[in-house]
């Protein structure tokens, strides 16, 4: 199947400089501090941040000056199309590493010495592009949260269609059947790169176009979310209805 | 843009069984045009091919108009398409899906046409415009949605040109087409469309599906094939099994089916049993009982002409050696492609349903219509099958167009060509673009990076003629007594960058293919035979490898860089042989020459005692006639010393280049290996031989080596040679493979007794040495890597195609050489010393060395013919016995050679017996023949070469 038609369009219609839709809700729980629903496409995704609050284990390894940020990566056992009893928990630590890696640049840690700030994701839905949904979502969480922050972390993924074509914000489809791919999470007006994985050997000519494109990607989705959310506080603001509806885009 | 979003959900099955259901996204845009010029509607309409005035003039169809075709028509009318009257078509990217999905070769040409400009062809992506989207329904069959798609675009296409052009859809199946008038499509099949233009060569090219409809009332000649269901379900529970259908070379009636993974290939015998399989099919086989087992005839039967004689040998034979036997209960896949041929001479006046007889043997004869016989009567011609119904005893296939005057060079040469799928289309003008311009020279920009070697004492040798000449080779002694001993190779990928047109082409082709009298390039000529071709006194870019070899010719080092060259001399091998010959000459080049062939002697001696294997092929060379171009006389190619000599030099710079880049890219680097043939290939040349009182060990190389240079016979000087002819023939073929596809055990390359090999020496008609080159240079940092080069699956992709387009080349370099010898024999009786090859049971296969030639002589009587002696087969021990007189293997013989051209499709070589001397079957010598006496001397020597075809240059 090829990724890319002669005319120019995606196995789902899209070009290849098109992101999938997005669309997102902040304020989805009570219970944690703040909390964000976002969708990709059909990559779903819940995030909550709890704290920040005291810190509760290992308190004497934790450093005096900053907090701790601790991160939790799951995925919903009926996340996939084919279910597994416990998803691929090594690929779940792995992800909750880099995760951790691309939140604690954007916070100002320094801020909230002694304490500890939980992010807790969990993908409702798999369909590509999971871990950079998560940090999109673990963004909107910490902006509800109230949380400080440098700017926002965004992240995207991107790979290469017919060993020439960058494609932006692939799909679980296009992570099969393409090549090796880029995700990059980056601080969107500094330009800051806070993480970048290839997911296998890539050719050092295709780097600079991949990468240009996934980070092409990231200032989208900022520019989105950034409409989304102040949408969503000018709304509160007028009306104190707390964040019980959807905002498409 | 503002886009729709829906989802496409499916229920797959995986591999473990678990049922899996998928969603996907699908956007709906906005944003596809209609592709016409004459639309001011579509806002962003990217491609307009479809024509402001699409032309009118058919009968039947008044309006302005665009085609829209459905699936079938794109199936099974693609030849008609091809016709260029036919333009401003719209195709349907469901059309696209469903035809790639079933077949690619149809896909290929499909793509093509809409690839060229002229043709008007748009590609309207429906299934993602929002308002020709549609949703499967449920319970609806895939066939019915895909209709009612191809419906929904039509009805959106006339409601969107708004009467002014009318889009007709074009569709052979009568309920879809009635479906479609009912919903007010203008609908109509392709003949009754192509009817309304008047035009007979296009109305040729309809396929012939259609005359099915009369055939039916007919009693049908053949058992049915099952369904695919059944057929699946019969593979599955182990009742029936898949493999490919190879059609006998010999006999039309018989034929094997190879089954992966089975042992043995299961005959299948008799028209009904193979029941329509034509050759290279995959087929569905069912087993008969082992009862009626049977084993292959060893009969040669040529049409149904041998039909009787057929019938009478069958009742007098009992099987020994029963093949496991089968019959085809259903076609898988159909491999049909176009067929090279000519029409069958026909009697009845003005008829216009006729045989067409295929070129290649292994293909039944197509019964095709047409109303221009008389045109094409003598003419060489393409056809299609399009069916093969129970009921017709010959395939249906249409005309689709003509190759020129049989008997006419170039249209034979064409015949060659496309039967072996050799591309040699005219040189594209993106392809032409990436020429450097003629006046290209070295400049000092070039010297960087490079060594500069013009001032060695550099010089290539070749066969005379070549202009392609793509190595170049010195030879220096140095102080401390070693010697400097350097190969020099066209750099040819300094001119072809990966990626590019000139790239993509030439890895297409893959070879350079000569054909006697016409070389068609893999590069263009500016490149091959001036630009990269080491030319004598010129400055010319090279990749070198230098070493320093002791007086033993042993490396004490070796390096490879680029360098610029300029060759002293441009020698042909008789000419290199008279400088090394003539002692008085002292010149740098002379003693170069010498000292380079005296460690070529070395380096065989050594490759020899390795295992290396002298083969055989009796390779031959067509004196021209250069205004007729017809063959004046054959002789064959004598072999000097020179030759070896340059070969010994390629061998070792190939062998040492393959250590280089496999040591730098265990994965990607492109080599090739030679695999061991397994003993089954020996088993009737043993028991031949043996019958001599001759052993042969197969063992491995070396025994093999050492057991062929044992076997000479004194009453037989030709013996030694046809051992080694026949072995060649046992041998598997050498291919090409990316090294990370294999384990290092694998990479053997048996017939040089190399444990690792590549080609590097031929960059300018080989494109495997054009890959080599590249990771060479990657290697010695000379150039950088491209992400081509270091994707194993591409790789190893193109490998495939290289062998496949390597083998077929040899092919039509063999048939080129039975052409000429054709020609040759026009008009021509010649008596010439032969040998037997091999002991059928009808016949006698013969080998004539002079010509290199093979033939049958049939033993018993053609149809027609009366026979006054007959002969016994003995199976047992090969042999034929009439008499006193007894037929071996190897045994020479005297035979008549003549051109049997009563039959204008296939002119033969017929041979006839003269010595030894049988009444009522041998006749007498003709007087004509002067060329018996020296027969002897000018056996061919033999050659070296592994299992390479024969080609103009060796191969190493
Ligand atoms: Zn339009």
């Amino acid at each position: 199947m090829d990724l890319l038609s002669r005319q120019g369009l995606r196995t789902d219609g899209r070009r290849s400089d098109e992101l999938r839709r997005i669309s997102c809700k902040m304020g989805v729980f009570n219970q944690p501090d703040g909390s964000a629903y976002l969708e990709q496409g059909n990559t779903k995704v819940l995030a909550a941040v709890y704290g920040p609050h005291e810190i509760r284990v290992n308190r004497s390894k934790a450093p005096n000056d900053c907090a701790v940020i601790n991160c939790q990566y799951s995925m919903a056992t009926f996340s996939r199309s084919e279910r597994k009893r416990r998803p691929r928990d090594n690929k779940s630590a792995e992800l909750t590493v880099h995760l951790k890696q691309a939140m604690t640049t954007a916070i100002k840690t320094d801020l909230y010495p002694k304490s500890q700030i939980d992010i807790f994701v969990e993908v409702l839905q798999s369909d590509g592009g999971n871990y950079s949904v998560c940090v999109n979502a673990a963004t909107l969480a910490l902006i509800d949260a109230g949380i400080a922050m440098e700017e926002f972390v965004i992240s995207c993924t991107s790979s290469l269609a017919n060993g020439e074509v960058p494609l932006v914000d692939i799909s679980h489809l296009e992570e099969t059947l393409g090549g090796p791919s880029i995700t990059v999470a980056i601080l969107p007006i500094s330009g800051k790169i806070a993480m970048l994985e290839t997911s296998q050997r890539m050719h050092i000519n295709h780097v600079e176009p991949v990468l240009t494109e996934a980070m092409r990607g990231c200032r989208y989705i900022y520019d989105t979310l950034n409409k989304t959310i102040k949408k969503h506080y000018e709304e509160i603001g007028g009306a104190l209805n707390w964040g019980t509806e959807e905002y498409n885009i | 843009m503002v886009m729709k979003v829906t989802s496409k959900t499916f229920i797959r099955k995986t591999k473990r069984g678990n049922i899996l259901k998928i969603v996907r996204e699908h956007y709906l845009r906005d944003d596809i045009g209609c592709g016409s010029l004459a639309c001011k509607k579509c806002k962003r309409n990217g491609e307009k091919p479809l024509e402001k005035n699409p032309s009118v003039d058919n009968d039947g169809v008044p309006d302005k108009h665009y085609l829209l075709l459905d699936t079938n028509v794109v199936l099974h009318q693609i030849d008609a398409l091809e016709d260029d009257t036919l333009k401003n078509v719209i195709i349907l990217q469901t059309v696209l899906e469903e035809v790639k999905h079933l077949s690619h070769s149809v896909y290929k040409r499909l793509m093509d046409l809409i690839g060229n400009h002229s043709r008007c062809y748009y590609v309207f992506v429906n299934v993602y415009h929002k308002d020709t989207y549609v949703e499967r329904v449920r319970g609806e069959s895939p066939n019915d949605y895909n209709d009612r798609m191809i419906r929904v675009s039509a009805l959106w296409y006339n409601k969107h040109f708004d009467g002014k052009i009318k889009v007709l859809l074009i569709s052979s199946d009568e309920a879809s087409k009635a479906k479609a008038i009912n919903e007010g499509i203008p609908t109509m099949s392709l003949e009754q469309y192509v009817k309304g233009l008047n035009n007979v060569t296009l109305t040729d090219k309809l396929s012939n599906r259609n005359s099915v409809v009369e055939e039916i009332s007919k009693e049908p000649i053949f058992p049915p094939h099952l369904t695919p269901a059944q057929i699946h379900m019969g593979i599955k529970s182990g009742k029936l099994l898949q493999g490919t259908f190879f059609a006998s070379n010999d006999n039309f009636l018989e034929g094997n089916v190879f089954v992966e993974g089975q042992e043995k290939n299961i005959l299948l015998q008799g028209r009904e049993h193979l029941n329509r399989a034509i050759n290279g099919d995959i087929v569905a086989v069912q087993m008969l009982p082992e009862s009626e087992w049977s084993a292959p005839t060893n009969l040669v039967i040529a049409d149904y002409d041998d039909l009787e004689l057929e019938n009478n040998l069958n009742n007098t034979v009992q099987p020994k050696d029963k093949h496991p036997t089968g019959r085809v209960v259903g076609i898988i896949r159909k491999k049909w492609r176009q067929y090279c041929g000519i029409i069958q001479h026909s009697v009845v006046e003005n008829a216009t349903r006729h045989l067409f007889v295929p070129a290649e043997k292994k293909i039944p004869k197509i019964r095709i219509e047409t109303r221009q016989y008389d045109k094409l009567k003598d003419q060489r011609l393409i056809i299609a099958i399009d069916t093969w119904p129970r009921t017709s005893r010959y395939p249906l296939g249409h005309f689709v167009r003509s190759l020129g005057k049989i008997g006419e060079r170039e249209a034979e040469n064409e015949v060659i060509l496309l039967e072996h799928d050799v591309p040699h289309s005219k040189f594209s003008d993106q392809v032409l673009a990436c020429l450097p311009k003629e006046t290209w020279t070295v400049t000092d920009s070039d010297f960087f990076g490079r060594e500069d070697f013009r001032d060695l004492d550099i010089c290539s040798v070749d066969p005379p003629g070549c202009t392609d000449i793509d190595d170049a080779l010195h030879c220096m002694a140095l102080k401390n007594g070693n010697f400097q001993v350097g190969v020099h190779i066209a750099d040819v990928t300094h001119f072809i960058k990966p990626g590019t047109p000139i790239d993509l082409e030439a890895s297409q082709r893959a070879t350079t293919v000569y054909l006697t009298g016409r070389r068609i390039d893999m590069v263009p000529g500016l490149l091959s035979s001036n630009l990269c071709s080491l030319r004598g006194g010129e400055e010319r870019l090279a990749f070198s490898c230098v070493w320093e070899m002791t007086p033993n010719a042993e490396i004490v080092n070796s390096s490879f860089t680029k360098s610029v060259i300029k060759s002293k001399a441009a020698m042909t091998y008789e000419q290199a042989q008279l400088i090394i010959d003539d002692q008085n000459q002292n010149t740098a080049i002379a003693i170069g020459l010498r000292q380079l062939n005296k460690f070529a002697k070395i380096l065989k001696k050594r490759r020899l005692d390795a295992g290396a294997l002298v083969l055989a092929s009796p390779e031959i060379r067509f004196l021209m006639d250069s205004e007729t171009r017809d063959p004046l006389d054959v002789e064959v190619k004598q072999l000097k010393e020179t030759n070896s000599m340059v070969e010994e030099f390629m061998l070792l710079a190939n062998i040492e280049v393959a250590k280089k880049i496999y040591s730098d890219f265990p994965e990607f680097a492109v080599l090739r290996r030679h695999p061991k043939p397994p003993p089954s290939n020996f088993e009737s040349l043993i028991k031949a031989a043996a019958h001599l009182g001759v052993e042969l060990n197969v063992d491995t190389s070396k025994d093999l080596a050492n057991s062929l240079d044992k076997a000479v016979k004194l009453d037989n000087p030709f013996f030694n040679t046809m051992l080694r002819i026949l072995a060649t023939r046992c041998m598997l073929q050498a291919v090409y493979f990316a090294s990370g596809t294999k384990t290092y055990d694998e990479f053997m390359h048996y017939g040089l007794a190399a444990p690792i090999y590549t080609h590097f020496t031929s960059p300018i008609r080989r494109y495997a040495d054009v890959l080599v080159h590249r990771l060479l240079a990657v290697s010695i940092a000379a150039e950088n890597t491209t992400p081509e080069l270091l994707d194993k699956r591409k790789i190893d992709a193109i490998c495939q195609n290289l062998n496949v387009r390597t083998r077929m080349s040899s092919y039509a370099e063999r048939a080129s050489v039975a052409l000429n010898t054709h020609i040759f024999f026009r008009g021509k009786i010649r008596d010439e010393e032969g040998y037997i090859l091999y002991v059928k049971k009808n016949a006698l296969q013969i080998l004539i060395p002079k010509y290199g030639l093979e033939g049958t002589l049939f033993l018993s009587p053609r149809k027609g013919q009366l026979q006054m002696v007959t002969f016994t087969y003995n199976e047992e021990e090969q042999t034929q016995r009439c008499g006193q007189v007894v037929f071996r293997t190897f045994d020479p013989v005297t035979v008549q050679l003549s051109l049997d051209s009563s039959n204008v499709q296939h002119e033969r070589i017929v041979l006839k017996l003269v010595k030894p001397e049988i009444p009522n079957f041998s006749i007498p010598s003709s007087i004509a023949s002067t060329t018996t006496v020296q027969q002897t001397q000018k056996n061919p020597k033999p050659c070296d070469s592994s299992s390479e075809p024969l080609c103009k240059k060796p191969k190493v």
